[in-house]
């Protein structure tokens, strides 16, 4: 008996009651789809977290002032601990004592009222330096970004957004434009090129002024970030400690936190990992729903073709043969069933993306195809117990029931 | 070809023993032809079982061909059901879904048999039982003697030793009854061994021997001529043709 006998046998079988065996499929193929669905969304989820943080460009270092555990005691850190100013002369001094550093950018973020002659709108304003250019990985659209001025000159130039830019100068060249940014006027020496969003911040609705203007401009004696970008080669881990070491000698206590972008990226795909696996676990419990279902149908088959089976063993079938048989049935509901739930599963993905276009949600490959071997194996599994019982029936009794 | 020596066969039923065969002996020479009576429950379904080789005798020996087979595993009396034997049911067994010639060629799919010498011995055993024009149409498509000749062509097809018919002609009207015996008494006259369960006196006054059965023991084993009439069957129908 070659394999192509036993799949158009149990074909046939299956053919004979369409309606039953479509049944069956349509379970494995909302089973398959939802592992298929979940997973994309988990997966997308996923990507689209990395991609935002990766989006901060590797090798990137971040000094935040603040401890960032929590300290032990009654009146623990929390209280007592007021940390130290993260100041420029800390950015200066990380920027000399870091080998293999390429940028040291301290920043400076707060609203302010921003506006030109009439226009008036609150926008983000960040205070920074000409490397956040580079740092940050931006494009210039117009004009200049800020200039390589020493940290603390702080001139009085600004460069904007591409939407900010857009709705405060409208049909004007914003080149030259007077912002007044608070109680301060800046001069608006260069455009962003549009980017979109970057965690926390929408690069094209910001105003970046120079660092000393905007510790200034907010009153603030200390910085809100800095941020290190080493070169390629240099090892981040040796450059984490060291920043921390100078800090903490600058600082007299351990008062920084040092996070770098894959660090942070690490532990949130970990996290999200988890969540997918639980989702596609939530879909697996409906695969094993469909498997139920398919274990039924072949139960029924079986009784109804008792006498088949009879005949089969009469002619000289092996066990294995008339297991075959029947297992051949519950595995091709499954793979049809499987086979469908891929199809919808990308359709459904398809149209997911098209209402959330920038939502990166592809099912991913392992997915794919553990679902269809999660559906072949349930096929398998949940017709091993029909399948044994066509096997076991005493052939005398089996042709007898007519 | 057969021989039963001291067959028993007994099922427990509940606290007492059931027996279904006493101490049956018969033989039946190769090319034979024997008729198997007896009222419901006599224990013709059992012997024929056993002969089949679809049930084990309890005790006694069974050889067929000269090997003892109340000792073979399953796999062994498939092996033995799959190359020597053919059976006829009363209700055909014909599988609904397949047409005849799917049906006729089960056993040498489940044989193993290549596809092109399938079809050839397909048509061939078609021909055979006057059907090659009906080979493809399902069993609801064909009358209840068409469908057991295609029962037979099916039978025929992996060329058993004996064949096995178990009241072939019960579901049929006399004239399909008679041809199907025909066909089965044309292909005994061939050299096939033929053992025919039935209720049917007239069919068995045909058989070369017959045995009738008794509460699981043989009440008479004679030649077919020789039957007596006014036999205490159950069921006995008109003579047939």
């Amino acid at each position: 008996m070659t394999l192509g006998d036993v799949l158009s046998f149990a074909f046939t079988a299956l053919a004979r009651h369409r309606r039953r065996s479509l049944f069956s499929v349509i379970g494995m193929t909302v089973g398959v789809a939802s592992v298929i669905v979940l997973t994309a969304l988990g997966e997308g989820a996923q990507r689209y977290v990395t991609d935002e943080f990766s989006s901060l460009g590797s090798e990137l270092l971040i000094v935040i002032p603040g401890k960032n555990e929590t300290t032990g005691g009654v009146l623990g850190g929390g209280i007592g601990g007021v940390p130290n100013d993260l100041t420029l002369d800390d950015a200066r001094a990380l920027e000399r004592g870091i080998p293999g550093v390429s940028f040291v950018v301290p920043i400076v973020i707060g609203n302010e009222t921003v506006s030109h002659r009439e226009r008036r709108r609150q926008l983000m304003v960040v205070g920074a330096t000409h490397d956040f250019l580079a740092t940050r990985e931006l494009r210039m659209g117009t004009g200049q970004f800020l200039p390589p001025d020493d940290f603390e000159r702080g001139a009085p130039v600004a460069v904007v957004g591409s939407k900010a830019a857009a709705e405060l100068f409208q049909h004007e060249n914003p080149l030259g434009g007077v912002l007044r940014i608070g109680d301060w006027r800046m001069r608006a020496i260069g455009v962003l090129e549009a980017k979109g969003h970057q965690i926390g911040m929408d690069i094209d609705d910001i105003v970046i002024i120079p660092v000393a203007s905007a510790m200034r401009l907010f009153d603030r004696s200390s910085l809100f970030r800095i941020l290190i970008r080493l070169d390629s080669h240099s090892d981040l881990e040796a450059a984490k400690a060291k920043t921390l070491a100078i800090l903490t000698e600058r600082h007299d206590e351990e008062d920084v936190t040092v996070i770098s972008q894959e660090s942070v990226v690490e532990s949130l795909s970990k996290i999200l990992n988890v969540l997918t696996l639980a989702v596609a676990g939530i879909g697996a419990i409906s695969l094993s729903v469909a498997g139920l279902g398919v274990m039924n149908l072949m139960l029924v088959s079986v009784s109804e073709r008792t006498g088949e089976v009879g005949l089969l063993k009469a002619l000289g079938a092996k066990r294995r043969q008339v297991q075959a048989l029947f297992l051949a049935e519950a595995v091709l509901l499954a793979l049809a069933g499987g086979l469908l739930g891929i199809a919808l599963g990308f359709v459904l993905v398809e149209i997911f993306t098209v209402f959330y276009p920038k939502f990166p949600a592809t099912p991913p490959v392992w997915a794919i195809f553990s679902a269809l071997a999660v559906a072949v194996g349930m096929g398998s599994i949940f017709g091993v117990l029909p399948a044994r019982r066509a096997t076991d029936l005493d052939p005398v009794t089996a042709l007898s029931g007519r | 070809m057969i021989e039963l020596e001291r067959v028993w066969k007994t099922y427990d039923v509940g606290e007492e023993q059931l027996h279904a065969l006493k101490d049956v002996s018969l033989e039946v020479e190769d090319g034979g032809y024997l008729a198997v009576m007896g009222p419901s429950g006599s224990g013709k379904s059992t012997l024929l079982s056993i002969l089949g080789c679809l049930d084990r005798p309890t005790s006694g020996s069974y050889r067929l061909d000269g090997d003892e087979v109340a000792s073979l595993d399953e796999p062994q009396l498939s092996e033995i059901r799959r190359w020597k034997l053919g059976f006829v049911f009363q209700a055909f067994h014909l599988i609904p879904r397949l047409d005849a010639a799917e049906n006729v060629a089960l056993p040498m799919v489940l044989a193993g048999i290549p596809l092109h010498e399938r079809r050839e011995r397909v048509a061939k055993a078609l021909e055979a039982v006057g059907l090659a024009k009906r080979a493809h149409h399902r069993p609801s498509e064909l009358s209840g003697g068409e469908c057991q000749r295609v029962a037979i062509a099916r039978s025929m097809v992996m060329k058993p030793r004996l064949l096995l018919a178990d009241e072939p002609t019960g579901n049929l009207d006399s004239k399909s009854g008679a041809s199907v015996m025909e066909l089965l008494e044309g292909m005994n006259a061939e050299g096939l061994t033929l053992v025919v369960v039935t209720h049917d006196a007239n069919i068995g006054r045909r058989a070369d021997r017959v045995v009738v059965l008794r509460d699981g023991e043989i009440d008479q084993l004679v030649a077919g001529s020789d039957l007596r009439y006014g036999l205490d069957l159950d069921a006995h129908r008109e003579p047939a043709g």
